[in-house]
């Protein structure tokens, strides 16, 4: 925990004050400018349709109605079915909870061995995973049907978690990685030294001091994961489709009438767990950091 | 494709020396998602139902169909096709030719299709002389829509040449009203750019460009013509069309702030959803020119295995080509029935000179498949000649250039 | 053997993600440059064409704007939300009481999905219905906006939207970065009279550099994938002024089946990439080595 604060000593008090003023409204500003696509999806999402065809876009809803919000939840078409949101809720939660999970794990490992375990190639190893971030999925879509195929997980949502933890490795390690890297390898020679295995060294020092890394990680994936639209398409059949298809079905019907409303209010639907995952997660994030374990 | 669905039926049905054939079973992957379009398939689904098959929904939305093909192709790659998909125009073919289709020929001939339906429709449903689609309706592309009462208040006539557009456009600039909703996005820009072309070359001369892709043709004058009137069109539309979706520009001929769109008659959905009648409220004529571009929705069945699925199939083809389905499908839709003996008192008077245009434009030879909405060619060329017509569309690039770039992404892409 | 087993879990741990890699990533490398010299269309095809797909991609007005624009587009972005996110873990690190939900509200945008907040950024960026509309009601006739629907400004436009989604990421990383300095030290420094911002430019910021090495790698990660941004912003347009490689290996290979010409020009991206992030990777590791 830096105590480091922006704090002129010489500067007299009013300055001070100047300075803090104007902090807080750049921080203002910057809070605008973020919230503002918010807003708009807000104000739209109470709106009426008839509203949104006449006035402006960009404006206070004149009647506040939560239908639209209804209708997104349990109702608007998805296909032939007509239920909204909920059916594919449970199916994107079933498929993302085991994803990060693995993905967090097999990462947090990897980035132990990587960091802390040097062997020849160790850098080579951790290279070429890097870079296997950057392989558009677009690429890797059709053999991976096909592999998929063979392995008989087709359609699948183990298949799903599958894709999955495998594209998310390659960042799930770089976290890790970059974490542990920081921790002097001094404690591993001394665990060592007092007998302690590969395993035990891990869960007992490494573990309890990566509660910040592990936040990271899981937002990364979850959000990843969870907002995944490219793979969720491909990979799954009629009754796997996870919430962005669902979400997408509803939103970008090409000669269908739009309702503006019911997309924006699918879309924060959709967004809900991700958002709430930043919400709780930023807690613990900071509660993590402010254990005061993590020195550079 | 190598049996065909009743004989592979009925064949196991005699070796098992059972009554029944097998439950249908249809897994669908189609586009149609918005709410009007899902209450138009659920009426496909209860007849399914009601005949004793089960229906497994697989809907994918996004891009005019291209995420439901990229869906498709890795279920394919997979091994795991779906047992119909919505499949339009030559991507039937290719599909086809991939080996990967069923041959419904069977039910096509049990059920007569080649007598109800018009022939250069039929012919985007076979593959090598074998039925293996089944159309579902039919969208003309070429509609110009209007605000009747804009038109009214300006003296305006709907136009019957392009000439007579061009006066009208200004007419209704110099009152301060956008003469042309558009919304700038390729596929927009595309079904401005085709109505145009056929106004322009003629059928023949369409023909010969988009769909035999006639070298001549498209490097011909007439082409420099039509993106001469692409740039007029161009100054005919607000500033901010950029981006803009279809129905929004809709809205703006609805509210007056436009005077005309040009569009498929899915706009007509936009209008009747807001309440506004047709006659009354908007009007609806073709593009000036003579000819009929369609754009027809179709399913196409793959091959796949287990008698349930075959039997889902054969019956999945005979429900969407049958009257019933037809004629509810098509109102919901605001399309017209693909086969030409459905009754059509219950539709609206565009619907009813839609059908009228067709079977006229069918008969002289001027019913043209849509390039724009991949009717006319395989994907790799329409999407160049797009590209251009984006390109110059949303440049100061004059039409000569725009022709010799035509060419050589023609050529490119081939 | 338990010794053996001790000595050999470190590479037994790593052994399955990197046979995973080395098949789903660089398998499926070589599966594309394979497709590549073909003329599949669309399913893939093995027969071998020769470079056909390469002449056509270089031949294509389109692919040039592509490249040019991830260029400008990955430049942009990743220099604009590393700076922003850094400025922003500065700026909260200041003892500020409403940390917790400023925090919240710089991070949240990486929650939301692209699909519908691009609709919501189409309209506010649009000069008719958004900003532009807004300022001019307030009585600056002169103000204009009109990135989106300007053909050479559009892809600033993609970057603004871009930023917006992707800096609270660099920022929360940043702010872990900076948290886990080393306290004693720079209350020494501190104590030594070292002005400030000389403390974060000489201390601090030198000691985040596995930090800087994560953020550059989640965006250009972002910035090389971005495909849902430019889709649900602009759909490319106008005309295709802010295609990117993503989108347009996408529009090849699923809109149009021209699965070799996807191939290739994936293949053309992966190479960019490569002269781009190796001699990086390669420097930053080398670093660590010398610790």
């Amino acid at each position: 925990m830096t105590d480091l604060v922006i704090n002129p000593t010489q500067s007299r008090p009013w300055g001070k004050i100047l300075l803090r003023a104007l902090l807080f409204a750049l921080l203002g500003l910057f809070a605008l400018f973020y919230l503002m696509p918010l807003f708009v999806m807000v104000t739209t999402s109470l709106k009426s349709l008839e509203e949104i065809r006449t006035g402006s876009l960009i404006a206070f809803p004149r009647e506040i109605t939560f239908e639209a919000w209804r209708t997104a939840w349990s109702g608007a078409c998805t296909g032939i079915q007509c239920e909204g949101l909920r059916p594919y809720f449970w199916n994107s939660v079933v498929l993302a909870i085991p994803a990060v999970l693995i993905s967090t794990v097999v990462g947090a490992l990897n980035g132990y061995v990587i960091a802390q375990w040097r062997f020849r190639g160790a850098n080579l190893i951790f290279s070429l995973l890097l870079f296997g971030c950057f392989i558009p999925f677009q690429v890797v879509l059709l053999p991976m049907a096909r592999m998929l195929g063979l392995m008989g997980l087709a359609g699948t949502i183990p298949g799903l978690i599958f894709v999955h933890v495998i594209y998310g490795i390659g960042f799930t390690t770089l976290f890790f990685r970059n974490y542990y890297v920081t921790i002097p390898q001094e404690l591993v020679k001394a665990a060592k030294v007092d007998g302690a295995g590969f395993f035990r060294i891990f869960w007992s020092i490494f573990l309890p001091l990566s509660l910040p890394i592990i936040v990271v990680t899981v937002i990364w994936q979850f959000t990843q994961i969870w907002n995944d639209f490219l793979f969720g398409v491909s990979f799954s059949q009629a009754g796997t489709q996870p919430v962005t298809v669902a979400l997408n079905n509803i939103v970008n019907s090409t000669t269908g009438v739009k309702e503006y409303n019911v997309d924006m209010a699918a879309a924060i639907i959709a967004a809900l767990p991700t958002l709430l995952v930043y919400v709780v997660a930023g807690k613990y994030f900071i509660r993590g950091l402010t254990a005061g374990s993590v020195k550079g | 494709m190598k049996t065909t669905v009743f004989t592979a039926v009925s064949a196991i049905a005699l070796t098992l020396a059972a009554p029944a054939v097998a439950e249908p079973q249809a897994e669908v992957l189609h586009w149609w998602t918005s709410g009007g379009e899902a209450k138009s398939v659920a009426v496909l689904q209860k007849e399914f139902a009601d005949n004793g098959g089960t229906w497994t929904d697989m809907p994918v939305a996004g891009g005019g169909g291209d995420a439901a093909m990229t869906a498709l192709r890795a279920r394919v790659l997979s091994g795991n096709a779906p047992t119909a998909v919505q499949l339009k125009g030559p991507a039937i073919q290719e599909w086809y030719e991939e080996g990967v289709l069923a041959d419904i020929s069977a039910v096509a001939e049990a059920e007569g299709w080649a007598d109800v339906l018009p022939a250069s429709i039929a012919g985007h449903m076979k593959c090598d002389g074998n039925w293996c689609a089944a159309p579902v309706n039919v969208h003309r592309v070429d509609w110009i829509w209007a605000n009747a009462e804009v038109l009214a208040a300006n003296g305006i006539e709907m136009p019957n040449s392009w000439d007579e557009f061009n006066a009208a456009a200004d007419k209704l600039a110099a009152a301060g009203i956008t003469p042309l909703a558009h919304g700038g996005q390729a596929w927009q820009d595309a079904t401005v750019f085709e109505a145009v072309a056929l106004g322009i070359l003629g059928a023949d001369g369409f023909q010969k460009a988009f769909v035999d892709l006639d070298m001549e043709t498209l490097k011909s004058d007439g082409m420099v013509a039509v993106f001469d009137q692409m740039r007029k069109m161009r100054g005919y539309v607000d500033d901010n069309f950029s981006g803009r979706d279809w129905n929004l520009a809709t809205a703006m001929v609805m509210n007056g702030e436009a005077g005309f769109q040009i569009m498929g008659d899915w706009a007509k959905g936009e209008f009747l959803a807001a309440g506004k009648v047709p006659g009354d409220d908007f009007l609806c004529a073709s593009v000036p020119g003579d000819g009929f571009l369609y754009n027809v929705d179709s399913f196409a069945m793959f091959d796949v295995k287990g008698d349930d699925k075959q039997a889902g199939q054969a019956l999945l083809a005979e429900l969407i080509v049958g009257k019933n389905f037809q004629e509810v499908f098509n109102l919901n839709k605001g399309s017209i029935p693909a086969r030409v003996d459905v009754a059509l008192d219950a539709f609206d008077s565009c619907a009813h000179l839609s059908a009228k245009d067709m079977t006229d434009s069918a008969d002289n030879g001027s019913l043209l498949p849509s390039y724009a909405h991949g009717m006319a060619l395989r994907g790799a060329q329409s999407g160049a000649i797009t590209d251009v017509v984006t390109a110059h569309f949303n440049s100061d690039m004059s039409s000569a250039e725009a022709v010799q770039m035509l060419a050589n992404a023609v050529q490119n892409s081939l | 053997m338990t010794e053996w087993l001790e000595r050999h879990i470190p590479k037994m741990v790593l052994a399955p993600s990197f046979i995973a890699i080395l098949v789903f990533v660089y398998g499926f490398i070589a599966w594309t440059a394979w497709v590549s010299l073909t003329r599949s269309k669309l399913l893939p095809k093995y027969e071998i064409k020769g470079f056909i797909q390469y002449d056509r991609l270089f031949d294509s007005p389109r692919w040039d704007t592509a490249m040019g624009n991830l260029f400008i587009f990955g430049t942009l972005f990743i220099v604009t939300s590393m700076v922003l996110g850094l400025l922003l873990a500065i700026l909260l690190d200041q003892k500020v009481r409403t940390e917790g939900v400023l925090r919240t509200i710089y991070l949240y945008p990486m929650a939301l999905s692209m699909i519908v907040t691009g609709t919501a950024w189409k309209w506010i960026m649009n000069p008719g219905l958004g900003i532009e509309n807004m300022v001019r009601g307030w009585g600056f006739e002169n103000f204009s906006f009109d990135w989106v629907i300007n053909p050479d400004r559009a892809i600033y436009a993609v970057v603004i939207a871009g930023v917006w989604q992707a800096s609270g990421f660099v920022m929360a990383l940043f702010l872990a970065g900076l948290r886990s300095v080393d306290g004693e030290i720079i209350k020494a420094a501190q104590v030594d009279g070292i002005p400030s911002y000389r403390i974060y430019s000489a201390i601090i910021i030198p000691s985040m550099a596995p930090i800087f090495l994560s953020a550059f790698i989640v965006l250009a990660h972002l910035a090389i994938k971005s495909f849902d941004l430019v889709i649900a912003l602009t759909g490319g347009g106008p005309g295709y002024a802010t295609d990117l490689p993503a989108t347009y290996m996408y529009a090849m290979a699923f809109s149009r089946g021209d699965i070799g010409q996807a191939a290739s020009s994936a293949m053309v991206m992966m190479a960019v990439v490569f002269a781009i992030i190796v001699p990086y990777l390669y420097s930053e590791l080398r670093v660590k080595k010398h610790d």
